[in-house]
């Protein structure tokens, strides 16, 4: 299941390097391949901040009352970031949390997960 | 204690380490290693995003001497009788057959800061690149008179850490008796988890409101006040148990009676109770104690917020509830995660040769149970300021619930499943 995740990092920071890299990279227990790039790390990080309630990558576990985001739609996840913003949202706690992030860096959480592939989508 | 010292200190503590000893094969000679000590929310978490954020370049050892990770949150429903102990606990298998970390269950005797390398207990040693620290905390015997001997009697019992004291307090609660007293001390802040003890506190009275209706709880508190989400516990206090649970401040635990189940105070007058649960103060485990780490007040670990790097130890980086805390920053399971998370990206950023992300971000929710049915949170995000080198909460954002309710029951034990999975799955 992180095969993905290993996968498509590869594949942005090898940029050109071919396929190939990127089907090693899916082998975990396998050779290394590269590190990410300083701006993949950055919204790695960032997007990690919401994986303790959202899972890793933003797939939540099995039955959580809290959301998978990984595979949303970048538009709808900052629609309703807004929304929870702007009150009009109904939530527990994300109305609070929403406004500890700046429109930039909603947009690319956004983005982020929106690129995820889902647990079990591969 | 300045950095020449605690070299020194770090040096004496790993004397005896000599030539580290080649742990297992080097398969990639050019990948850097990082040796994390401490599997809790920190180090497993810190471990798995090493992994993840170096798309798996960096070799990862996860040294931990407990055979399963055991959750401190969600604990008090043990305690209340409403989960069994197995429900909190995890394995580490999937860190290491998932994520490829290599697990070690041992421990940590010494570090070697100049020769970079630690001492294991088994023996022999393990050299390291970078070394990650999340030893959590460790209990000040010594601020509380006869505490440790009734403590190690199991007749005074604290649960700071999830396991044997956890189910012991259980057991007390169940073998009391109708009209008997629960009594719980709670120390000065700043301690590890701050609405703990008053969690605790209601989730025993809902059991002995449902069971043992003439009995009592009392709160006897070090602080001037119920120091995390005041006004909904005191409230929820008021609602749902009344008279039977008593709140005390100003209570400041200085020595026990173990054969008497009695606790005195600085000031205030003795308690005896049928169950006694006394939280002495807490500082950082033993491991940041010995080696000069935990170089403020020689309690807690002074660390840089941007990458977690201890001040006075260069590539020793420190998570969790041992550091010295940003202000408003409180020492949390959830907070320990993303400390780790902030670090593993430092160091995936200085193996690289970058300076960290300068502008780092941290999550924080805390969930407290008020009865076995009513959940309330605390939730707050903080920013990284360049100016002050510190974290601060981002103004406008958090918050509290506006009153405790069943509907975050669900996300309560969402966030233990989704975090555990976060760290360990």
């Amino acid at each position: 299941m992180t095969h993905h995740r290993g996968g498509r990092a590869s594949h942005h920071a090898a940029a050109g390097a071919g396929a190939a890299l990127v089907l090693v990279a899916a082998s975990l227990a396998g050779p290394v391949t590269s590190a990410p790039t300083a701006a993949e790390l950055e919204v790695r990080s960032l997007a990690a901040t919401c994986a303790a309630c959202h899972g890793t990558d933003g797939n939540a576990v099995a039955s959580s009352a809290t959301p998978r985001l990984a595979g949303l739609d970048k538009d709808t996840i900052v629609r309703e970031m807004r929304e929870f913003r702007e009150g009009t949202r109904p939530a527990t706690v994300m109305q609070q949390i929403a406004k500890g992030f700046t429109d930039e860096q909603t947009s690319r959480l956004a983005e982020y997960f929106a690129g995820r592939p889902p647990d079990g989508a591969h | 204690m300045n950095r020449r010292n605690v070299v020194r200190s770090l040096m004496l503590g790993g004397a005896a380490a000599g030539v580290s000893a080649c742990l297992g094969t080097r398969t990639r000679p050019s990948a850097a290693k990082v040796v994390v000590v401490g599997g809790g929310y920190g180090g497993a978490t810190a471990a798995k995003y090493l992994r993840l954020l170096s798309n798996h370049t960096i070799d990862v050892v996860l040294i931990e001497p407990a055979p399963q990770f055991i959750s401190a949150p969600l604990s008090n429903l043990v305690v209340a009788g409403i989960l069994p102990l197995a429900d909190l606990t995890v394995s580490y298998e999937a860190l290491r057959r998932r994520h490829g970390v290599t697990l070690m269950h041992d421990r940590v005797t010494s570090i070697d800061a100049v020769g970079k390398s630690v001492t294991l207990g088994a023996g022999g040693s393990l050299r390291y690149d970078k070394l990650v620290l999340s030893p959590g905390i460790d209990p000040m015997f010594d601020a509380i008179e006869g505490l440790e001997h009734a403590h190690a009697q199991g007749r005074i019992l604290q649960g700071w850490t999830a396991g044997r004291d956890t189910a012991g307090l259980n057991a007390q609660l169940t073998a009391m008796r109708d009209g008997g007293v629960f009594a719980i001390a709670v120390p000065e802040t700043p301690y590890r988890c701050p609405p703990a003890p008053y969690e605790r506190a209601s989730l025993a009275a809902a059991y002995l409101l449902q069971r043992k209706p003439k009995s009592k709880v009392l709160v006897l508190d070090a602080n001037q006040d119920v120091v995390a989400m005041t006004g909904l516990f005191k409230g929820a206090w008021r609602d749902l148990y009344g008279n039977m649970l008593e709140y005390r401040n100003h209570c400041k635990a200085i020595s026990v009676d173990g054969a008497a189940n009695t606790v005195h105070f600085e000031v205030a007058d003795d308690v005896t109770a049928d169950v006694l649960n006394v939280l002495p103060p807490v500082r950082a485990g033993a491991l940041a104690l010995r080696t000069g780490l935990a170089n403020v007040n020689a309690r807690w670990c002074e660390v840089d917020f941007l990458s977690f790097e201890s001040k006075v130890a260069k590539d020793i980086h420190i998570l969790g509830d041992s550091i010295q805390a940003a202000p408003q920053m409180p020492k949390s399971g959830h907070m320990a995660n993303g400390h780790a998370k902030v670090a593993a990206a430092a160091i995936v950023a200085e193996l690289q040769g970058w300076p960290p992300d300068p502008a780092p971000m941290l999550t924080n929710t805390c969930y407290s149970y008020v009865s076995g049915q009513e959940v309330i949170h605390s939730a707050a995000v903080y920013d990284y300021r360049a100016d002050e080198r510190t974290f601060k909460p981002v103004a406008g954002a958090g918050g509290v619930s506006p009153h405790p309710s069943d509907r975050e029951v669900k996300f309560a034990r969402a966030w233990a499943h989704n975090i555990w999975a976060d760290m360990l799955g």
